[in-house]
């Protein structure tokens, strides 16, 4: 009985969860769903903004474009953040979302950027992280993955449910275009399995099931900074790697557009970029590698970043999985 | 008066066709081969089983469309007359407040009564499981008691008892029936037990549920399909 | 009648429930997209694996419910319980612990290096049904153990007076209750099996696994291609569908009741042991080694836990708890044939329709991150209710049977039948129903995405949260915590249903 009334008094105390803060402005924000744990950078946001604003900064996790679309104009939020550049293209066409009005010129990404909707935060790129324990050698380029003996193992994510996935498959178009399927093919027998999602492949090279997972350039700050492991590197190639980057953006018909500026300005601060790095494990966008935390000054970065435009992308995007799904079903 | 009013029901491949009127209070045995309907007709009366065609009156109310429920009816089966993991007091208390309500003193007071009467003084806390198939049945009779309805249908259950023990509880039988005035019609395949309690016999046989006839010219002189059950028994 | 009435709501929620929310997308959507090349591969790859995992997961369960069955043996209870656990584990806990073992760098590929054989490649179709039994094959071994130990003692005597041979033994006894219960259990793991998404892929190597939920997942959540998530989850469903209405006309509708109670000696069980304790063993490998690599790679992670964590847990208890009675509330009512195959479309709806669904549905009215707990806690009620009508509908409709005329004479009310005689009757059943409710309320990750609240966290979704912020080892401790408060809350309510049961 007393554990049915805790169960009730949880629901009841989260149907009355919204009506306690109502003093301070209130500015919803939709985060991915990671962002809001204690591990995310949820939790530094939320305090770093709200000593600057006398507001209320609210997260509201979960699918983010898939909600805000579903939303239409009368969506709650009054900023995303956490965007990818698949999305930006549809979110776009949503008209649901208005300028950032944001001064570009500060940014330090490796590319020009000059979207005035979509405000980059922070950025990596993809790459073939392994453990040098385990792989004293890895490939040098990404011919030398291609041509890597098959007993060398790969896990990789779906492109058609996963974000770094879906970079994957770009990458491969933009190292090897027509070739791209030829390439899928050399590769398939060294994948081990693909999954869901991002975190299902990265547990399976933790537990030792894969020697390479598809990740970030950035993942080998976390276990450096962390876990004082330097064992994790990223394979660098010199063909490039492809730019992954993630956005925030105002929405329209936000009801608090001053507020909304002011998180946008926020997120370019000093104060945002420096603590974004260890927050959400990726390279700051407006920060010069000198304020970067030390383990992501030693992280090895590629002096080539491949990226296609919105529009580019979308004209890939089909034929490009397509050439992946053909390669590995073979 | 229960009337059978050109009744016709169902079974398996054929129907069983009925015909006839019983006194209140009389004491009729249904007698006839395995198979012939003997238990259908009951369930007829009670509701279980619906009329093909015809009526069946009570009073002259026709009652053919009631649901069991409703019926001036109880009816004790061959088994599972009471429920198992309820004591006595629960299990006839249900014939009192059909609702599981708590039993008033005056209610308490006539359910000890009724199981005084049926020789179970003090065994109210009883569950049934802790009897003797004898003591069982005497238990379903004092609900019958409490439940004091006009009709009382009988589908043998006492054919598991031993022969002193049934001729005991069929003394009962016709206590309990006598004290509430009932109609009381009971299946048996032993002449033995109509001669015992019935005034009156309905013979099941080919189809037919027969009027009823005075229990010792019809056992003393049978009729032909009787006679090849009797003999069939001997 | 009232009890009719009651029926009907439930039926009716339950419909509104399953078909609502497919009705609310399609709304949306504008109508059906037409389905592509790709889809039609996705669709025959679903039914093969499903074909395949339930097919395997009932056969299988036959020689290890017959060992179980006629073998007696110290821990017998507790392995019996224990079989149940991977049936309740979070999918991406599963995954981790089977390829712990069965993976390229596994236990039995480390054993098989070891005796210089080569290595078993697990990815693949077989990797896929591999998968599968090892969550099904419990289930069905459940079923068929309690119709196995419901058989009369006087059949097991005259088979015996008879001498009869094995086969024959086989066509008399146990042939009849191989047919009347493996339909059922057929197609309960056949829907399961048919929203398949991650365990396929994953286990399946790669896109030739691809499964109609992954495509309604990449038309959700990447295309935001309604239409066709919308037309994809009508395949789904009528899949569903069919396969209930298919196993219910084959089957006669016995359910797994609580098949771990009593072994009456019987004459089969000589000269049988060796091969039952070869049985026994095979199946406990399979399905407890796993099980015990998800351990080991939780033990180092539980003093890891953080105050969200634990915060986590007792929100899933709480769901868990609300879902349980939610769901026993269900079932009740709608514990019949009819009520059994509605039950079955609402499992074959893809949880990422329904949650699209319900937040199209509630939003209007309500705030969906305040709903987050409550639609959890509805759906996990929801996605149990097959489950607990298996157990129940077997019982409830015999319990009518033995007693209906009874109460039909004794006129009583339907509350005075409800509280004296069908809940103290099915009292075991419910604690059976109820404890597997439970678990799968716990370990359920249902359809949250997009009702996710900030401060109110389940375990499941707290797991997934520290995954992808790296904290793999305390991801693994949660998952361990998860899956110790799964079985606990099982053993409570199935042992709670077994306490005290007089006659």
């Amino acid at each position: 009985m007393k554990a049915f009334n805790l169960a009730a008094g949880t629901l009841v105390a989260g149907m009355f969860a919204t009506a306690s803060a109502a003093e301070a402005p209130v500015l919803t924000v939709y985060a991915p769903d990671y962002f809001v744990s204690e591990w995310g950078p949820g939790p530094k946001i939320e305090e770093l903004f709200e000593a600057r604003c006398e507001c209320d900064l609210q997260f509201k996790p979960g699918d983010l474009l898939p909600r805000v679309l579903l939303e239409g104009d009368r969506t709650e939020a009054d900023v995303v953040i956490g965007l990818n550049t698949d999305v930006t293209k549809k979110a776009r066409e949503s008209g649901l979302f208005g300028p950032h009005r944001q001064d570009l010129s500060t940014l330090t990404l490796p590319l020009d950027w000059t979207d005035d909707t979509f405000l980059p935060f922070n950025y990596g790129h993809t790459a073939f992280i392994y453990n040098t324990e385990k792989l004293a050698e890895a490939p040098a380029s990404f011919d030398a993955l291609l041509d890597a003996p098959d007993d060398l193992r790969l896990v990789i994510q779906d492109p058609r449910s996963s974000i770094s996935g879906l970079a994957l498959v770009l990458w491969v178009q933009s190292v090897y275009g027509d070739e791209a399927q030829a390439a899928w093919e050399k590769l398939a027998p060294k994948i081990v399995t693909v999954t869901r999602g991002w975190s299902e492949s990265y547990g399976l090279f933790t537990d030792g099931e894969a020697d390479m997972v598809l990740s970030y350039t950035t993942s080998p700050a976390y276990h450096i900074i962390a876990e004082e492991d330097l064992t994790k590197k990223a394979a660098i190639f010199p063909e490039g790697h492809y730019f992954m980057v993630e956005l925030a953006a105002k929405l329209a018909g936000t009801d608090q557009p001053e507020l909304a500026d002011e998180f946008l300005s926020f997120i370019l601060s000093t104060d945002f970029q420096s603590m974004i790095a260890t927050g959400n494990w990726s390279i700051p966008a407006a920060l010069d590698k000198s304020g970067w935390p030390e383990g992501f000054q030693q992280l090895d970065l590629p002096e080539k970043v491949l990226f296609y435009s919105e529009d580019e992308a979308a004209a890939l995007r089909d034929e490009a999985i397509e050439a992946w799904r053909r390669a590995l079903s073979q | 008066m229960l009337r059978l009013e050109n009744a016709s029901i169902a079974m398996d491949d054929r129907f069983l066709n009925a015909r006839f009127d019983l006194q209140p209070g009389a004491r009729v045995a249904v007698l006839g081969p395995s198979g012939a309907g003997k238990s259908t007709l009951l369930d007829a009366i009670a509701g279980f089983r619906p009329l093909a065609s015809g009526a069946v009156h009570w009073n002259k109310s026709d009652m053919s469309s009631e649901p069991p429920s409703a019926r001036p009816v109880s009816i004790l089966f061959q088994d599972g007359n009471l429920f198992p993991h309820l004591d006595l007091r629960r299990n006839l208390g249900l014939a009192l407040r059909p609702d599981g309500g708590r039993l008033s003193s005056a209610q308490t007071d006539r359910l000890i009564g009724a199981l005084g009467q049926v020789g179970l003084g003090g065994m109210e806390n009883r569950k049934p499981g802790t009897l003797s198939g004898g003591q069982q049945s005497r238990a379903a009779l004092a609900r019958v008691l409490l439940q004091a309805r006009p009709i009382l249908l009988l589908d043998e259950p006492f054919a598991a008892l031993g022969p002193a023990m049934k001729t005991e509880m069929l003394e009962l039988v016709k206590d309990v029936a006598g004290r509430l005035g009932a109609l009381t019609l009971m299946v048996t395949h032993d002449p033995k037990d109509a001669r015992a309690f019935a005034e009156q016999v309905v013979l099941v046989a080919d189809g037919n549920a027969l009027p009823p006839v005075e229990t010792q010219s019809i056992l003393d002189n049978p009729p032909k399909a009787l006679r090849a059950y009797l003999g069939a028994e001997d | 009648m009232a009890p009719r009435v009651v029926a009907i709501i439930a039926g009716l929620a339950l419909a509104l429930l399953t078909l609502g929310p497919v009705a609310a997308v399609l709304a949306r959507a504008n109508g059906l997209a037409a389905l592509g090349a790709g889809d039609y591969q996705a669709i025959r790859f679903t039914l093969w694996q499903a074909f395949l995992s339930a097919g395997t997961s009932v056969l299988l369960a036959v020689p290890l419910a017959r060992a179980l069955a006629r073998q007696n043996f110290r821990g017998r209870g507790l392995l019996i319980s224990l079989l149940g656990a991977p049936f309740i584990l979070p999918v991406i806990v599963a995954i981790l612990g089977l390829l712990a073992v069965f993976g390229q760098s596994g236990i039995l590929n480390q054993l098989l290096g070891a005796i210089g054989l080569p290595k078993l490649d697990v990815y693949g179709l077989h990797g896929v049904v591999l998968a599968h039994v090892f969550f099904n094959l419990p289930l069905a071994t459940r079923m068929l153990l309690q119709a196995w130990l419901a058989i009369p003692d006087e059949r097991f005597r005259l088979a015996a007076s008879l001498g009869l041979g094995r086969w024959a033994y086989f066509i008399v006894l146990e042939w009849p209750l191989v047919v009347r219960i493996l339909p059922g259990a057929f197609a309960i793991i056949f829907v399961i099996c048919l929203t398949s998404f991650a365990v396929a892929l994953t286990l399946g190597g790669g896109p030739r696994a691809t499964t109609v939920e992954l495509a309604i997942y990449q038309a959700m959540r990447f295309d935001f291609d309604l239409g066709r998530a919308a037309a994809l989850g009508l395949v789904q469903l009528a899949l569903g569908l069919g396969a209930g209405v298919a196993a219910l006309r084959v089957s006669l509708g016995q359910g797994f009741g609580i098949g771990r109670g009593r072994v009456v000696p019987r004459w089969d069980s000589r000269g049988r042991k060796a091969l039952d304790t070869l049985v026994i063993l095979a199946a406990a490998a399979f399905l407890l080694v796993p099980l015990g690599m998800v351990i080991l790679r939780g033990l180092p992670g539980l003093p890891m836990l953080s105050g969200g964590t634990l915060q986590a847990a007792l929100h899933s208890i709480g769901v868990a708890l609300v879902s349980t009675a939610l769901c026993l509330l269900w079932a009740l009512p709608l514990a019949t044939r009819r009520g059994e195959l509605l039950s079955l479309c609402a499992i074959s709806v893809s949880s990422l329709v329904l949650g699209t669904g319900l937040f199209l549905m509630l939003r209007p009215f309500v705030n969906p991150f305040v709903m987050a707990l409550p639609v959890t806690a509805l759906v996990n009620a929801l996605m149990a209710l097959p489950f607990a009508l298996r157990i129940l509908r077997p019982e409830a409709e015999a319990l009518t049977q033995d007693f209906g005329r009874l109460r039909a004479t004794l006129r009583m009310t339907p509350l005075a039948w409800f509280r004296l005689v069908y809940l103290p009757r099915l009292r075991r059943p419910l604690g059976f129903a109820a404890g597997l409710t439970a678990a799968l309320a716990m370990g359920d990750l249902g359809v949250i995405a997009l009702f996710a609240d900030p401060d109110r966290t389940t375990l499941p979704l707290q797991v997934y949260r520290l995954m992808g912020s790296y904290q793999m080892k305390e991801a693994a401790g949660a998952a361990l915590l998860l899956l110790m408060l799964s079985f606990a809350l099982f053993w409570i309510f199935d042992r709670g249903g077994r306490a005290n049961a007089t006659s």
